[in-house]
C-alpha cells in the first residue's frame, strides 16, 4: 500500500482533519455528543491510518512508544489528581465544586480536566494496542530473519574451520 | 408505528449480519461483518436517542476493534475448520433465551415514561445538569461529574487492559533496535568463544 | 385484547434484542474457532448494550442534550453513561482476548479448541 500515490495523498490530507475533528469532539463534548472516550479513539485512528499507509516504522517514528506510555499514565494521573485537588481544597474526592470560586465554573473546569485525562489515556491506549498487535508480525519476521542470518554465519564459520 | 418499523428492520438486519458472521468460514469476512454489525448497531442507538453511545459504538466497534482484529488475523490461519450446527449449544441458547424472555416480561412497557427507571434519579440529573453543572449535554455531566468514580474505574480498566496486552505479546523486542543488540551480543560471544 | 398479546406488543423491542443476544451466545459456546468466539462475544455484548439503551428510551423523548425548552421530554441519560464506558472497556477486553489468541497460536499452532485439547491429551499420554 505504501506505493499507491492516491492513498498516500488522501491520507496526508485526511490525517490532520481527523486530528482536528478529534479535538473538536473532545472540547465540544459539553455541548453536543462527544467526549473523552470518542475523541481518544478518533485521535488514535489518525495514527493508525498513518501507520497503515506509511508503514509501521514510520508510524513509530512519528509517535514513539515512550510517548504512548507517558500518555497512558499521564491521563490516569490527570484524572486522579483532579480528584485529589478536591480533597486538598477541603471537600470529597472528585468534588469539582471547589476547583473555582464559583461552583458552576468549578464543575466546568473539573469536567474539562477529567475528560481530557480520559481522552489522553484512551488515545494512547488505542495507538499502543495497534502498534503492539501490528508490531508482532514485524517482530516475528525480524526474529526469523536474524535466526536465519545467525544460522548462516555459524554455518560459514564451521565451514571455514573445517577447511583449516 | 414508524418507530416500530425502523427498529424492527434494523434489528432484523442485525440478526442477518450476526447469523452470516457465525456461518461463514473465512475469518476475514467474519471480522468485517462484525464491524458492520457494530455500525448498524450504532444506527439503532441513534433511533433509541442514545447519540453519545452511537458515536462511541461507531468509532470503537466499527473502527478500532476491526483494525485490531485485522492486525490479529495477519498472524492467524485465515480459515476456520468447518463445523456443522451443534445441537447441545443450540438447545442451551434457546433455553437461555426463553428464560430471559420470561424475565423480561416483568419489565415495564417499552418507552413508558412512568417506568421506575425514569423516576428515580434521572429527573434529578436532568435538572441538576442545567442548574448545578451548567453543561447542556446531560450524558457528559453524569459521566464526568455525578458518576466520575465510575468513569475513573473504567479508565483504570482500560489502563489495566493495555498493561495485560503488553505483558502477553509486548515482549522485549517491541522496538526494532533491541533484537539487533541481542544479535551483536551473540556475535560477540561467538567471537570470544 | 388478549393481555398476553398486549404485553408482547408493548415489549417487542426487548424480545427482538433477546433473539440477537442468543445468536451471539450460540456463537460463543458452539464455535471452536477462537476468533469466532470473540466475534460472538462482541455480538452478545452489543445486544446487551441494546437492551440497556431500550430501557432508557422514553416515548416521544429526544436525545438527552438540553434544548432550553422546559417542555422537552428527554430520554434517560443514565443507561447511556453506563454503556458508553462499557463499550470502551469492551474493546479493551477484546484486545486482551486477541492477544491471548496470538500467544495460543504461537504455542500450539492452531486456534481451534478441539485441536488444542487433542494436543494436550497427546502430551499427557506421552508423559
Amino acid at each position: 500500500m505504501q506505493d499507491d500515490i492516491v492513498i498516500r495523498v488522501v491520507a496526508k490530507v485526511m490525517i490532520p482533519a481527523v486530528m482536528l475533528f478529534a479535538l473538536y469532539v473532545q472540547f465540544h463534548g459539553d455541548y453536543g455528543p462527544g467526549g473523552g472516550f470518542q475523541a481518544g479513539v478518533i485521535f488514535a485512528s489518525a495514527f493508525v491510518l498513518n501507520a497503515v499507509v506509511f508503514g509501521l516504522n514510520k508510524g513509530r517514528h512519528v509517535w514513539p512508544a515512550r510517548y504512548n506510555l507517558m500518555g497512558i499514565c499521564g491521563g490516569v494521573l490527570l484524572y486522579g489528581f483532579t480528584g485529589v485537588a478536591g480533597m486538598v481544597l477541603g471537600k470529597n474526592f472528585l468534588n469539582f465544586n471547589v476547583l473555582s470560586s464559583d461552583p458552576v465554573a468549578g464543575q466546568h473546569l473539573g469536567i474539562l480536566l477529567v475528560e481530557f485525562g480520559v481522552g489522553l489515556t484512551v488515545a494512547a491506549v488505542m495507538v499502543m494496542l495497534f502498534f503492539t498487535f501490528a508490531g508482532r508480525t514485524a517482530h516475528l519476521r525480524l526474529l526469523s530473519k536474524s535466526d536465519a542470518h545467525e544460522r548462516k554465519v555459524s554455518a560459514s564459520k564451521t565451514a571455514k574451520k573445517v577447511k583449516k | 408505528m414508524a418507530g416500530f418499523l425502523v427498529n424492527a428492520s434494523l434489528i432484523a438486519l442485525l440478526a442477518l449480519i450476526a447469523i452470516l458472521a457465525l456461518r461463514l468460514h473465512r475469518l476475514f469476512a467474519v471480522v468485517m461483518l462484525s464491524g458492520a454489525f457494530s455500525l448498524v448497531a450504532a444506527a439503532q442507538f441513534v433511533v433509541l436517542d442514545a447519540v453519545d453511545v452511537a458515536f462511541t459504538e461507531a468509532a470503537v466497534g466499527a473502527g478500532i476493534s476491526t483494525v485490531l482484529a485485522l492486525a490479529t488475523l495477519s498472524l492467524l490461519p485465515a480459515q476456520e475448520k468447518p463445523h456443522s450446527i451443534s445441537l447441545v449449544p443450540a438447545f442451551l441458547a434457546t433455553l437461555t433465551g426463553l428464560l430471559l424472555a420470561v424475565a423480561v416480561s416483568d419489565l415495564p412497557v417499552f418507552g413508558d415514561p412512568k417506568a421506575p427507571i425514569h423516576n428515580h434519579v434521572a429527573p434529578e440529573y436532568i435538572i441538576g445538569s442545567e442548574q448545578a453543572i451548567g453543561v447542556p449535554n446531560i450524558v457528559t455531566s453524569v459521566l464526568a461529574s455525578y458518576r466520575s468514580f465510575d468513569t475513573f474505574g473504567e479508565t483504570l480498566v482500560v489502563f489495566t487492559a493495555v498493561l495485560a496486552v503488553l505483558l502477553i505479546i509486548g515482549g522485549y523486542t517491541r522496538t526494532p533496535q533491541k533484537p539487533k543488540k541481542a544479535k551483536r551480543k551473540t556475535k560477540g560471544s561467538q567471537n570470544a568463544g | 385484547m388478549n393481555p398476553f398479546i398486549e404485553q408482547l406488543l408493548g415489549q417487542w423491542n426487548y424480545y427482538l434484542v433477546i433473539v440477537l443476544m442468543m445468536i451471539g451466545f450460540y456463537g460463543v459456546i458452539a464455535r471452536g474457532n477462537m476468533v469466532k468466539k470473540i466475534v460472538g462475544l462482541n455480538i452478545f455484548q452489543t445486544s446487551v448494550f441494546m437492551l440497556y439503551i431500550s430501557m432508557g428510551k422514553v416515548a416521544q423523548g429526544t436525545a438527552p442534550i438540553l434544548t432550553g425548552d422546559p417542555t422537552t421530554v428527554y430520554s434517560n441519560p443514565l443507561p447511556h453513561v453506563l454503556i458508553l464506558t462499557a463499550i470502551v472497556v469492551g474493546v479493551s477486553t477484546t484486545a486482551v482476548g486477541y492477544a491471548l489468541i496470538i500467544r495460543i497460536h504461537e504455542s500450539f499452532g492452531t486456534i481451534e479448541d478441539d485441536d488444542i485439547i487433542a494436543q494436550l491429551d497427546d502430551e499427557e499420554d506421552v508423559s
